[in-house]
């Protein structure tokens, strides 16, 4: 250990101590912002407001990782895939499963505090899983986002709903899976529904009331700029959904959030234009939701590859040279479902690189910006053919993880290519809006999944580990050198962060499809994370 | 809606839904579109079988005779097979009943009558499988045979003529489907693997499963093992298939006529 990461140890273990006489405080804005401070807590989506998903604890580090092990597991009884990032406040941990369920367990013990689940209309038919992310905590009430597009705030300490906002209408396929995150005294979330052809937006609730305080429709209605980027009436049902947890700037007081697909996701006749704001990254007003800059990964995309990833915030050093002739120092990072891995400068939205970071064939060429660009044999065609990545992209909603000790961005990333096959399909209200089908290449066999390790100054894979098959599960890394994500075996792996050599695992008996955190309680450190219908947290003997 | 309930005549009829859409074209067209999101990834575009569902042009199907039959297996799956519960397989997002019958109408428009029957002689068939043909080595059929390979019982079924003439001929193109673990994305495949275990012992077979960190096998003698990777002295796994390749001159077109007639009387059954 250096006498950094020893320094940073005692702080952390000193915050600690104060908390623990201090607890169930409310969790304050202030808080949130300053979530460095308290790193036994995790408060947000991601850990903090840059959505780095890095901890400071560094209790469970290289040098004991491998005797870390199982303390408790909880199990949620729900069916599915649970996708959860948990929340830790204070010696609580509160999480969501499937079919709209939310709880909160004591994080020392894993025994259950409050239970709540909100009854799943029969008739719904939500894309991709009855999943959810997580919630968002402020002040004394957790707030989560249901399959039927309510937006409920519960009572931290007991779990009693405090206000229930309709935010849209369930039955033409708009829900919520995403962790909403909570800014100041707003709670930002963004709908789900982009197989479904609603118009996609990103909505703002006060916390104390539920009263709705602004939204922004990701595709832009007549009369705004950016409307005249659809054919006709397409706007109506160009998707766009929001589905992904954003980050925030409080320098700048601005929201960066990811949006997802046009819609039918794999036909773009009829759609004619970039199909503005799908597949982009928005830089939102805090309190008013207004457009600052917009940054549009895949134009026009027929492959459904939402830029729902996280984007990561990282402050590059002015001392790098390097760093900053690529141009500047507030960078905010993607790796894109597409193949790329995209920097921007954060303050104008200007593209600062785009290297591939995985098996790609839909580009070979960059506009004037340095977009990559589609080739035009890369659109579906009714007999179908082969494109890469497929419809599930080089990664996907995973979160990634930065680490600023090594400089290095994690990603679950998979090779996998698809045949794209279209169809004329209508839209119908409520029904499934693809407008075509993909389905693996069996000629592309094997899949392949990946822990990748990328320099996000010159976009370079430093090192790559290859699971047995491609993972949903996101990534997690600490100031105690590790890195931990999760497989589709059923394993939780650390890693060593530098070298990418996996030093510890266990198997927990169900695929992973959410991503680990870590928090303290009682001056212990934990990491835990969701896998089959279950919570794991495992800590040092 | 699960079954219906037909009042006629006082006598309540359960379990024998008609389909309210049958040989409706627009229907049908509108099936075709739900069964390329739905059903293609295993069944083929145009229905005529994938890699590992089977031909549903075929008017004689083993699970599924009357539509109400096909709306129950569509709805609900057939368990112990691949085929899952609406809404479950990770394609698409799930049908209503109104796409449900849309998919039936449009199989029933895809299905050819005289269907393509198996040419060759199964009682010939069954005699080379357990005799010069030497697939029983391997592979079991109703409870009698080897481990090594898989379980052809149900395939004359559940595969397409076209796929089991290819995995005979050229069994590494596209590998068998072993263990399906619950939430697993891809199934294991049964790829060869061959050991060396940390005091010299060689060892090849299949895998039975694996992980990152340890390989289930069962070696050419049926005998299973488990290992942790990081003990091995070397792990070394291909997809070349453990089922040597099949030309004509070991295997006759007549031949495996012959034993795809009996693999398809045995798995209509």
């Amino acid at each position: 250990m250096n006498d950094r990461r020893r320094c940073r140890g005692l702080i952390a273990f000193a915050s600690m101590i104060v908390f623990c006489v201090t607890t169930h405080a409310q969790v304050t804005f202030e808080r949130l912002l300053n979530s460095a401070k308290e790193p036994q807590n995790w408060m947000t989506y991601s850990g903090d407001y840059s959505g780095r998903r890095f901890s400071e604890l560094d209790q469970i580090n290289l040098t004991n990782v491998r005797t870390m092990v199982a303390k408790w597991v909880y199990q949620t009884a729900a069916t599915g895939k649970l996708e959860t990032t948990p929340l830790v406040v204070d010696g609580i941990l509160y999480a969501t499963a499937q079919d709209n369920r939310a709880f909160a367990l004591d994080a020392r013990t894993g025994r259950p505090i409050w239970m709540y689940q909100r009854q799943v209309p029969g008739d719904i038919r939500p894309c991709c899983g009855r999943v959810n992310r997580g919630l968002a905590i402020l002040g004394d009430k957790v707030f989560l986002g249901t399959l039927d597009a309510h937006v409920i705030a519960l009572d931290a300490k007991t779990g009693n709903v405090v206000w229930d906002v309709i935010a849209a209408d369930y039955r033409t396929g708009h829900s919520f899976t995403v962790a909403p995150l909570a800014v100041k005294n707003l709670i930002v979330i963004g709908v789900s529904g982009g197989e479904y052809g609603v118009r996609g937006f990103i909505d703002a609730y006060d916390a104390d009331t539920g009263a709705r305080k602004w939204r922004f429709y990701t595709v832009p209605g007549p009369g705004e700029p950016g409307h005249d980027s659809w054919e006709g009436d397409s706007w109506k049902v160009g998707g766009a959904p929001a589905w992904n947890t954003g980050t925030y700037d409080g320098k700048t007081n601005q929201i960066f959030w990811p949006t997802g697909n046009p819609a039918p996701s794999n036909r773009g006749e009829g759609r004619a234009g970039d199909n503005l704001y799908s597949n982009s990254l928005l830089a939102l007003d805090a309190d008013s939701g207004k457009l600052n800059w917009y940054f549009q990964f895949t134009k026009h995309d027929e492959h459904d590859w939402d830029a729902t990833q996280v984007p990561v915030m990282i402050d590059v050093q002015a001392s790098d040279a390097e760093a900053r002739d690529a141009g500047g120092k507030q960078l905010i990072v993607q790796a894109n479902r597409n193949g790329f891995f995209y920097v921007i400068d954060r303050t104008s939205g200007k593209l600062m690189t785009a290297t591939a970071y995985g098996k790609q064939t839909w580009s070979e060429a960059k506009d004037s910006e340095g977009r990559p660009i589609a080739r035009k044999e890369a659109s579906p065609t009714l007999e179908g053919h082969t494109v890469c990545p497929g419809a599930l992209g080089t990664t996907n909603y995973m979160p990634p993880t930065y680490d600023a000790q090594t400089g290095l961005l994690y990603v679950t990333a998979r090779d996998q290519c698809d045949i794209f096959s279209t169809a004329p399909q209508p839209y119908e209200a409520g029904h499934a809006f693809y407008g075509s089908a993909y389905f693996p290449s069996e000629e592309a066999r094997p899949y392949l999944g990946f822990l990748k390790a990328i320099d996000p100054t010159t976009g370079e894979v430093k090192w790559k580990f290859q699971h047995t098959s491609p993972t949903w599960s996101g990534v997690l890394s600490t100031a105690g050198g590790l890195v931990f994500t999760g497989d589709a075996e059923g394993n939780l792996i650390a890693f060593d962060a530098a070298s990418g050599k996996p030093v510890w695992h266990f198997q927990m008996g169900g695929a992973v499809y959410a991503a680990p955190i870590a928090f303290a309680v009682d001056g212990k450190e934990y990491v835990a994370i969701a896998a089959g219908s279950a919570v794991y947290a495992f800590g040092l003997p | 809606m699960g079954v219906l309930l037909v009042m006629w005549f006082g006598f309540v009829l359960v379990g024998d839904a008609q389909n309210p859409l049958a040989g409706d074209a627009k229907a049908a067209k509108a099936g075709e579109y739900e069964f390329r999101i739905n059903c293609a990834l295993c069944h083929g575009l145009g229905a005529r079988g994938g890699g590992r569902g089977p031909d549903l042009t075929r008017a004689q199907k083993k699970h599924a005779h009357s539509d109400a039959d096909m709306f129950q297996v569509i709805s609900n799956g057939i368990p112990g097979t691949a085929m899952p519960a609406n809404g479950t397989n990770g394609q698409g997002v799930g049908m209503t009943d109104e796409e449900i019958w849309q998919i039936i109408t449009y199989i029933r428009s895809q299905e050819v009558k005289a269907g393509a029957k198996a040419s060759g002689n199964a009682a010939r068939g069954k005699d080379l499988f357990y005799g010069d043909g030497n697939c029983s080595m391997c592979h079991m059929v109703e409870g009698k045979g080897g481990r090594l390979g898989p379980d052809l019982t149900a395939v004359g079924e559940s595969r397409t003529r076209d796929a089991l003439i290819e995995s005979v001929r050229d069994p590494s193109k596209r590998l068998a489907w072993g263990l399906t673990e619950a939430t697993k994305e891809f199934p294991q495949e049964y790829e060869s693997v061959a050991v060396t275990t940390a005091d010299g012992k060689q060892i090849r077979g299949v895998t039975l499963n694996e992980d990152s960190f340890t390989v289930q096998i069962m070696d050419m003698g049926e005998k299973v093992y488990s290992f942790e990777k990081d003990k091995l002295r070397s792990f070394q796994k291909t997809r070349e298939s453990a089922m040597p390749k099949y030309e004509v001159d070991a295997l006759s077109d007549k031949d495996l006529e012959d034993i795809i007639a009996y693999l398809t009387s045995v798995g209509a059954k």
